[in-house]
């Protein structure tokens, strides 16, 4: 290997494993920490001062005291699962939302494409944060859409959404739904339209042939568009910071409360170590999926 | 002299028709001449990427101003063969050498030789000059002088008013041409064609062919293309290697290789011909005869090699030398009975499919110099096949 | 049109207006008068002038402009080297985890990436700070450029590498005067994603800062936090105003330059 081969590769990999991988075995070594009253709030620090001694007795400290806390704590085992629920039921409701806008781009004429296409991904530019705060706004109890709604006569009482789940489901439908849009899209665009018309000449009535032709040939661009909401909404904190109320569990918030909040460093990142292990699961799936759709291109 | 044939030979069938060249010393043909040192030599190279074998063991010597093509199907390792003297592949084992020179160590750039790809590879965001400057602003020409060659070279291309352009902003011909300019430029020892008119229409193709023949007489440059497509080897070059599975199956002129093939891959591999297997029995000289189906007269052919009776060969004739008829002939050779099952009819000529009393099917070909309606054969046709003792071959591989 | 369907046109409708409605309201309100943003009292630019006058956000936008152009840059120059070892590196010790490493941030959950290196930081003992977020997003968008780059060199015709390297440059000066004149439209738009990451984090960026380096999404946070307030709305709108200008305008050049290569093409060819 030559010297400036070497170099290449050498300076993002020693950035990557000096700025990615030390500070997540570092969050690993701390979930098997003790909670100390101490700079750094944790024990044991591994002095290398001592020598051999110290080394073994950090050793020696380590223990999976805080995992077995989340498993014994309620509050953890429900933020996970509520976080998982939301996760789910927004996905499902993002994939609702932008199917149709998905579907109705495919079948605009070509020359509107690159435009609505642009439209889309816009407010994917625009900061996150704003976009969340858009809808404070709006679904408070003095809100606009509260106000909307007691003008029209719907309702006769102010509904009250901002801090519940509801405003959280919104909030993570309106921020990713260009994630599930675009993928989908993809798929759709590249669909022949002759099939429709050969599904219909079979015998279809348009609903069946969108139901029996156009869903399955879809079917890699909505798992795609799925698992790019599911996996950031899995450990978002923004939203329900934001929107939901003190009610609304999610992981991602649980472990900035304990950690910013109760300073809790080794329950912070034994919460943080779970979390990524629940993510294994659906980003293996996800590059499954992709790896699939890239050989089938092929 | 190459451009004597050049000029000629259009289609296969034509070559067949040949004089058989002889080697005098006023013909351009250095790898008959005991005492020429060759521009390149292959020394035992092989190829390997992990388990599959691209290069198998190649010995080959390439003489300077030789116009030499590599043919063979795609995956018979002729880009790699040519991948390996431009220094993008280094070999397994062997040696290759340059101007007597191991060029094993040189990297791609430190080498006299110039590479015009198949994707041509202009630069896109360079001008058709700036293409055509840029290896001549890396080498030891000085800048003043650049310019001037530039001009000599768009000269060359006849594309002197492009000069500007964008590669996007010419047609695929004049990319073609920059390609060839700029690999050029350098003045290489060798010129390396990968594919060069693989990406122009036929009719492009053909004018190009000449073009190509012109601008390497012209240069005095040793080029190497690769291609799979025969004609076009057997139109430019002055000697075609055919390579299968990465070896070399015959090295020699375009009309050698097409009157004597050495075996039935390059006999099938170039133009149309008949195979029929059977039994030898040697005569005189060197024609033998074929024993191929019982009850049938043996067929007369030459063979180069000494054959022993009873070895297993196949007899190789091509289409444009079997004799058609419907009266049995006076006088040949060989001369076999059967029915038309088919005809090819290609314009300038017809191919007749005739099925014989074996259940084989022999191809002959004849001009079509009447009009269809005064034309003698047609399907069902009970006809003679006939050929002379010397226009078959005997093949053993 | 094509099939355009009610459907179709009803769907479109109602999905551009559930997106763009919100930041519409957003920005109609930043212009007005009264202190409950919920209530409209007529036109004002007055909040754009308190804005202004407001030192801690013109502080904080400030320190996030810094954070964003350098991290931005180092992200973009590490991005591309990653994106070239990626595609043209050939094997090496360590490939898998190299590659690994490269896509972990996009799909790492931020709390997960800030909480690891502010954990780092206080490991290796390094002030929080404008340097640290700078490190902070630099590794995370590092990855995002990376992306960009390669999908842009793997579409690449790698025989133009070769024929500069045959016509005698060295590797790094192909790379120079080839390869990177080719990318350098995705190279571009690396940088500006990595930017706007830059400028939109809030998670990553509070674990990385010090208390004396607060960035602009930071300081919003806090703000909104206590319920909305028509100075933020007035902020925003600057900055979706800003953005919105860049990416209408960076799309209109490039469907001109595209316009431009077709016709040119199409020239050619005749």
């Amino acid at each position: 290997m030559n010297i400036r081969r070497l170099f290449l590769i050498s300076i993002p990999y020693l950035w990557l494993l000096a700025l990615f991988l030390v500070p997540f075995l570092i969050v690993m070594k701390i979930s098997l920490s003790d909670l100390a009253i101490a700079i750094p709030p944790y024990t044991p620090t591994l002095s290398l001062s001592d020598g051999w001694q110290g080394i073994k007795g950090f050793w020696a400290a380590l223990d999976i005291e805080n995992y077995i806390f989340l498993t014994e704590d309620n509050l953890y085992w429900k933020a996970y699962l509520s976080s998982f629920k939301i996760a789910l039921v927004s996905t499902a409701l993002t994939l609702l939302v932008g199917y149709p806008i998905a579907y109705g781009m495919a079948n605009a004429s070509p020359e509107w494409r690159p435009t609505l296409m642009m439209l889309v991904i816009l407010p994917f530019w625009t900061s996150f944060l704003i976009r969340v705060y858009a809808w404070m706004g709006i679904l408070s109890k003095q809100g606009f859409l509260n106000q909307f709604l007691l003008w029209s006569g719907i309702i006769d009482d102010p509904l009250v959404i901002l801090n519940t789940n509801t405003a959280v489901y919104i909030g993570i439908v309106y921020t990713y739904v260009p994630f599930m849009i675009l993928p989908i899209y993809a798929t759709l665009e590249k669909m022949d339209a002759s099939l429709i018309e050969a599904a219909i000449d079979l015998g279809c009535s348009r609903l069946k042939a969108f139901w029996l032709v156009t869903i399955p040939l879809s079917k890699s661009g909505i798992i795609a568009g799925c698992f790019l909401v599911f996996i950031p909404a899995l450990g978002e904190f923004v939203i329900p910071s934001l929107l939901g109320g003190s009610r609304t569990l999610m992981i991602g918030k649980v472990l900035w409360e304990e950690f910013f909040s109760n300073r809790d460093w080794p329950v912070a990142s034994a919460v943080a170590v779970i979390l990524l292990l629940l993510l294994v699961i659906p980003i293996i799936l996800f590059q499954r999926n992709e790896q699939k759709q890239r050989e089938a291109e092929q | 002299m190459r451009s004597k044939w050049g000029s000629v030979v259009v289609p296969d069938q034509a070559i067949g028709g040949f004089m058989q060249q002889d080697d005098t010393s006023n013909e351009f043909s250095p790898w008959n001449d005991p005492t020429q040192t060759p521009l390149i030599e292959f020394k035992g190279v092989t190829k390997r990427f992990g388990e599959f074998t691209a290069i198998d063991n190649i010995d080959l010597k390439i003489y300077e101003k030789e116009f030499f093509a590599l043919l063979g199907p795609s995956g018979c390792g002729k880009t790699t063969l040519m991948r390996m003297l431009a220094g993008f592949e280094s070999s397994t084992a062997g040696v290759i050498t340059l101007e007597g020179q191991d060029v094993a160590p040189l990297p791609p750039n430190k080498r006299a030789v110039n590479m015009m790809f198949q994707s041509y590879a202009l630069f896109p965001h360079l001008t058709v000059a700036e293409n055509i400057a840029f290896g001549l602003k890396r080498s030891d020409m000085p800048k003043s002088e650049i310019a001037g060659r530039v001009d000599e070279m768009l000269a060359l291309v006849q594309l002197s008013t492009f000069a500007a352009r964008k590669p996007h902003q010419i047609s695929g011909g004049q990319r073609q041409r920059v390609a060839l300019a700029r690999s050029l430029a350098k003045a290489p020892k060798l010129l390396l064609l990968d594919e060069p008119l693989g990406a122009l229409d036929k009719k492009l193709r053909q004018e190009t062919q000449f073009e190509l023949m012109d601008i390497q007489e012209k240069t005095g440059t040793t080029f190497v293309i690769v291609t799979h497509d025969q004609e076009e080897a057997m139109t430019v070059a002055s000697r075609v290697a055919v390579m299968n599975h990465g070896q070399l199956i015959q090295v020699n002129t375009p009309d050698r290789i097409y009157e004597t093939p050495n075996s039935t891959y390059v006999a099938d591999f170039i133009g149309e011909v008949n195979l029929i297997k059977g039994k030898v029995t040697p005569l005189n000289d060197d024609i033998v005869e074929i024993h191929w189906a019982e009850g049938e007269q043996p067929l007369a052919g030459r063979s180069s090699e000494t054959l022993a009776k009873g070895n297993d060969v196949t007899f190789a004739i091509r289409p444009e030398k079997v004799a058609i008829s419907k009266e049995r002939p006076d006088k040949a050779a060989n001369m076999v009975q059967g029915e038309i099952i088919d005809i090819a009819y290609l314009g300038n000529l017809s191919t007749y499919y005739v099925k014989i009393s074996t259940g084989q099917t022999i191809k002959a070909q004849a001009a079509n110099n009447r009009r269809i309606s005064r034309r003698s054969y047609t399907w069902e046709d009970p006809v003679w096949l006939s050929w002379t003792d010397t226009a078959g071959i005997v093949l053993t591989r | 049109m094509r099939r355009m369907s009610w459907f179709n046109v009803t769907a479109l409708t109602l999905g551009f207006a559930f997106l763009y409605i919100p930041i519409l309201i957003l920005i109609i309100y930043s212009f007005n008068e009264s202190k409950l943003v919920t209530v409209w009292a007529g036109f004002s630019v007055k909040w754009y002038g308190e804005l202004f006058q407001n030192q801690a956000f013109l502080n904080a936008a400030w320190v996030t402009l810094k954070v964003g152009v350098l991290s931005s840059t180092a992200a973009t120059v590490l991005g591309t080297m990653a994106a070239y070892v990626m595609v043209r590196g050939g094997r090496f010790f360590g490939r898998t985890l190299f590659s690994g490493m490269i896509y972990a941030p996009l799909v790492m959950p931020e709390v997960i990436t800030g909480l690891s290196l502010l954990l780092l930081f206080i490991a290796v003992g390094m002030d929080r700070g404008v340097m640290t977020i700078v490190l902070a997003h630099t590794t995370f968008s590092m990855c995002y450029v990376s992306v960009v780059v390669s999908s842009r060199l793997v579409s690449f015709d790698q025989s133009l590498e070769e024929a500069a390297l045959d016509l005698g440059c060295t590797p790094f000066d192909a790379f120079k005067s080839v390869t990177l004149p080719i990318i350098a439209p995705a190279v571009i738009s690396g940088w500006l994603l990595a930017f706007t990451l830059s400028l939109d984090d809030l998670v990553i960026a509070s674990f990385a800062a010090g208390p004396s380096s607060t960035t602009l999404p930071i300081k919003i946070y806090s703000a909104v936090r206590l319920g909305v307030s028509p100075e933020i709305n007035a902020l925003s709108t600057i900055m979706i105003g800003i953005v919105a200008f860049g990416v209408i305008t960076a799309s209109l050049v490039s469907k001109r330059n595209i316009a431009r290569l077709k016709r040119e093409e199409k020239l050619a060819v005749q």
